[in-house]
């Protein structure tokens, strides 16, 4: 009985004889011979005859990339990948929502028609106008904790209602197809609250987004999807106080806040190669009293 | 000139089989008449088969065994009436309403578009099938002798010009008042002593089919029956000639069901309504068109209802209505299924169900045609679905889109119906805020995430500035106030009883070696101060 191995890069392959314990040097061609002879068994068998080569599996191919419209965002990022999981995510004033606005905005500038799934029902529709929303083009989904109240049962966890309807929502807004967008926005969801939904949710989603044009967002306080996402940025607030460059002597009533810093940093991104470290740009987003 | 007629025999049965198919396998009988009077007036051939005839009693009935036994329903014959009328006008625009079972129509330059006579007269027959009437279809130079074959008929017949009196001959004298004489001519209606008498005279005679009429002297026939022998011969020839009495029927689809017994769940019900349902397609699809508007009335039992009992008429019956508006014209029984079934389930009856009754509006049928460049839009059918499983799920009114309102009032909006109109060509026009094609790069805008409702807040003044605050129901949002811009003051509607009046602030506040920014509001007229949001 021998074992043989073989190298491409050498062009040989090596034929181990165990009784004598030699090494057996034999020319590419019979190499060859045998590779052609291990796959002619191999499609005779009939368990292995439907096994697919890794070398000739079917690359997955490059989502297409949709701007957000934010110059620093797009340019770090390239934008939000259709048939992807996008997670955006940052603490409370690091312009997550601003993001996700903006994101709206130019997806309904497209004519795409966009969901947003507001689990804390803390949308300012008269802001999200003002960003460019075209509201003719997004659905508002507003969980609340109500309904359950009046069909008389009781919740121990007042986010766990409003986590199920998220994914009893979700799930519905992506089976019916069509949607250029489907933000989900648990930035208000605390993170105990958040951190139950289970990965096989996140997988499910992952699974039925995949193939079809939409984005499917994310915006929360940390990742909760796990590797289901495709795209995971990270937001912080930059750390400066809105008008440091005016006089501290400046009355309040003569302030105005103009613009509002946050940094991003894309932490995973399965859309390339992984990146050696993370990169991060600062952007800001501006009220729209600033002009 | 050819004529089609169909005629539904045994008609009040067929509008009781058209709401129960099931039935259309058995022998049924129709019963008419006040309780315990009540006596057949109806029957199909298989009730024939087994003996029973019209004018049985209940009592006599219920001797046999395997016959269905329903109350003569005015509602569903009605419809049945309708769906038949539609069938011709589906075809023809002249069509004669002759009577309830019985409709005529002119097919006279209709084959170069549905093609041959014969053909016609199948696919009419075919589209009575799909409406839920089994009918007998006959084409004939003439309405009459159209009208006698269907009646003596059955199953599709053609009668070529020059052969009506040889085809007809074979009939019965009795098919000219089988029921249908005042129909067959308008304006000579025979009352039924003046049948008897006729059909009492042709027994006499010998006179058993209508060749044997046809052939009998014309002048001492006058002498001995008068100018309604003539007519009568006339018509037994198949040589009758009149117009037909044209009808534009109201473009009205109903349906209704009376139920035999109370309805209490649901799930029985959506059969009935998914009969119903797809009739009223049927009918609609049969006039090109569709419906965005169905109407739901159900009519309750009034004895399980508390407050109609304390009511002092609790004879009269209580309704239930449903509308369901939809934002486009839409054809599909499933989809109105389901969104009634939604519908339902969201606002339950809450009483039995005695009687269903349903329409529909019509309109004109979309028509849309999908571009090479326009994004992906949902189907209006399935985004309607999942706008009603939504609302299931998160309460009615909280799924939709927002109208804003013309007013600086804080929170003015109202949340109406999502119907996006799908566009043919990309539009170049441009929402407010930002420029661009949907590639512009700008700034966004900052953002405002809305406490609902907002937290009420103590705040510690300092020169009648804001210099540190604390919510009681959000432990997270307390400290000092390290930066601030304001206050800004707005008031509205002073006229009205809800007038109001605030000044607000922007505040920074420290948390975790970074900034939060908030909007600080003291209400002026309340004197509360409320923290109403972060920006983010």
């Amino acid at each position: 009985m021998s074992a043989s191995f073989a190298t491409a890069a050498l062009g040989r392959s090596f034929t181990l004889d165990p009784a004598s314990g030699e090494l057996e040097l034999v020319p590419a061609p019979a190499a060859a011979s045998r590779h052609a002879a291990l796959a002619d068994h191999l499609r005779a068998s009939p368990k292995l005859a439907c096994v697919t080569a890794a070398s000739r599996l079917e690359l997955r191919p490059v989502p297409e990339l949709v701007l957000t419209g934010v110059a620093d965002f797009d340019a770090l990022t390239g934008g939000l990948p259709r048939g992807c999981l996008t997670e955006i995510c940052g603490p409370a004033s690091s312009g997550r929502t601003s993001l996700l606005l903006a994101a709206l905005s130019a997806a309904t500038r497209r004519q795409e028609v966009c969901a947003l799934v507001d689990a804390g029902d803390s949308l300012d529709p008269q802001g999200a106008a003002a960003s460019g929303v075209d509201w003719n083009k997004l659905l508002w989904v507003r969980c609340a904790s109500t309904s359950r109240r009046a069909a008389g049962k009781t919740a121990s966890d007042p986010w766990e209602q409003r986590m199920e309807q998220v994914l009893k929502t979700t799930d519905l807004l992506l089976q019916s197809n069509g949607f250029g967008l489907i933000a989900i926005d648990l930035s208000d969801i605390p993170l105990n609250s958040a951190r139950r939904i289970p990965l096989t949710s996140w997988f499910r989603f992952r699974r039925a987004v995949e193939h079809t044009p939409t984005v499917l967002l994310v915006v929360e306080q940390q990742p909760i999807a796990g590797s289901c996402s495709s795209l995971l940025v990270n937001l912080a607030a930059s750390g400066k106080l809105p008008d440091l460059q005016q006089a501290p002597v400046c009355p309040s009533h003569a302030r105005l806040l103009q613009v509002l810093h946050a940094t991003v940093e894309v932490q995973r991104s399965r859309l390339e190669r992984k990146p050696s470290q993370s990169t991060r740009m600062e952007f800001y987003s501006r009220p729209a009293w600033a002009g | 000139m050819p004529f089609a007629c169909i005629f539904v025999p045994d008609f009040p049965v067929e509008a009781i089989v058209r709401a129960e198919p099931e039935l259309r396998s058995q022998a049924v009988v129709v019963l008419s008449g006040k309780a315990p009077l009540e006596k057949v007036c109806a029957l199909n051939e298989r009730a024939r088969r087994m003996g029973l005839e019209i004018g049985m009693t209940k009592t006599q009935l219920e001797a046999c065994t395997g016959v269905a036994m329903r109350a003569r329903s005015p509602l569903q014959e009605a419809a049945a009436h309708a769906a038949l009328l539609d069938c011709a006008q589906s075809f023809s625009p002249q069509v004669e309403d002759t009577a309830a079972d019985t409709v005529v129509l002119d097919v006279a330059g209709l084959e170069p578009l549905f093609g041959a006579l014969p053909k016609i007269a199948r696919d009419v027959a075919r589209r009575a099938s799909e409406l839920g009437l089994e009918t007998n279809v006959a084409v004939a130079p003439n309405p009459d002798a159209a009208a006698l074959a269907a009646r003596g008929f059955s199953g599709v017949t053609v009668i070529a010009p020059g052969i009506e009196a040889e085809r007809l001959g074979e009939l019965p004298v009795s098919v000219l008042w089988d029921g249908l004489s005042p129909r067959l001519s308008p304006h000579e209606k025979d009352d039924e002593d003046d049948a008897e008498k006729f059909l009492d005279t042709f027994q006499r005679w010998g006179v058993r089919n209508l060749r044997a009429l046809a052939a009998l002297p014309g002048i001492p026939l006058s002498e001995r029956l008068g100018q309604k022998g003539l007519r009568l011969q006339q018509l037994a020839r198949g040589s009758s000639s009149r117009t037909l009495k044209l009808v534009q029927p109201p473009l009205l689809f109903e349906e209704a069901i009376e139920l035999e017994y109370p309805v209490v769940l649901l799930e029985p019900l959506a059969f009935a309504l998914n009969r119903m349902l797809e009739q009223l397609c049927a009918r609609l699809s049969s006039r090109a068109l569709a419906t965005q508007e169905l109407c739901l009335r159900l009519e309750l039992e009034t004895d399980l209802c508390p407050e109609d009992s304390a009511a002092p008429a609790p004879a009269l019956p209580r309704c239930f209505t449903r509308t369901l508006r939809l934002p486009v014209p839409m054809l599909d029984a499933k989809v109105f299924l389901k969104l009634l079934q939604l519908d339902l389930k969201a606002h339950p009856p809450g009483a039995p169900i005695l009687k269903i009754l349903l329409a529909a509006e019509p309109s004109r049928p979309r028509a849309a045609q999908a571009g090479l460049f326009v994004p992906a839009f949902p189907e209006p059918e399935k985004l309607e679905l999942t706008l009603a499983r939504i609302s299931g799920i998160v309460g009615e009114g909280r799924a939709g889109t927002a109208g804003l309102l013309d007013t600086h009032r804080p929170e003015a909006f109202r949340i109406e119906h999502f119907a996006p109109q799908e566009q043919s060509t990309p539009t170049l026009s441009e929402p407010r805020g930002n420029s661009g094609n949907g590639t512009a790069h700008s700034s966004p805008i900052t953002a405002l995430r809305l406490f609902r409702p907002p937290l009420h807040a103590e705040v510690t003044l300092r020169e009648g500035k804001p210099t540190r605050l604390l919510c009681p129901k959000r432990k997270d949002i307390a400290g000092e106030i390290v930066w601030m811009a304001g206050p800004w003051r707005s008031s509205g509607d002073w006229w009205e009883q809800d007038g109001w009046a605030r000044d607000e602030w922007d505040i920074a506040m420290n948390r975790e070696n970074s900034f939060v920014l908030y909007r600080l509001v003291h209400d002026l007229l309340s004197g509360r101060w409320m923290v109403e949001g972060a920006y983010d």
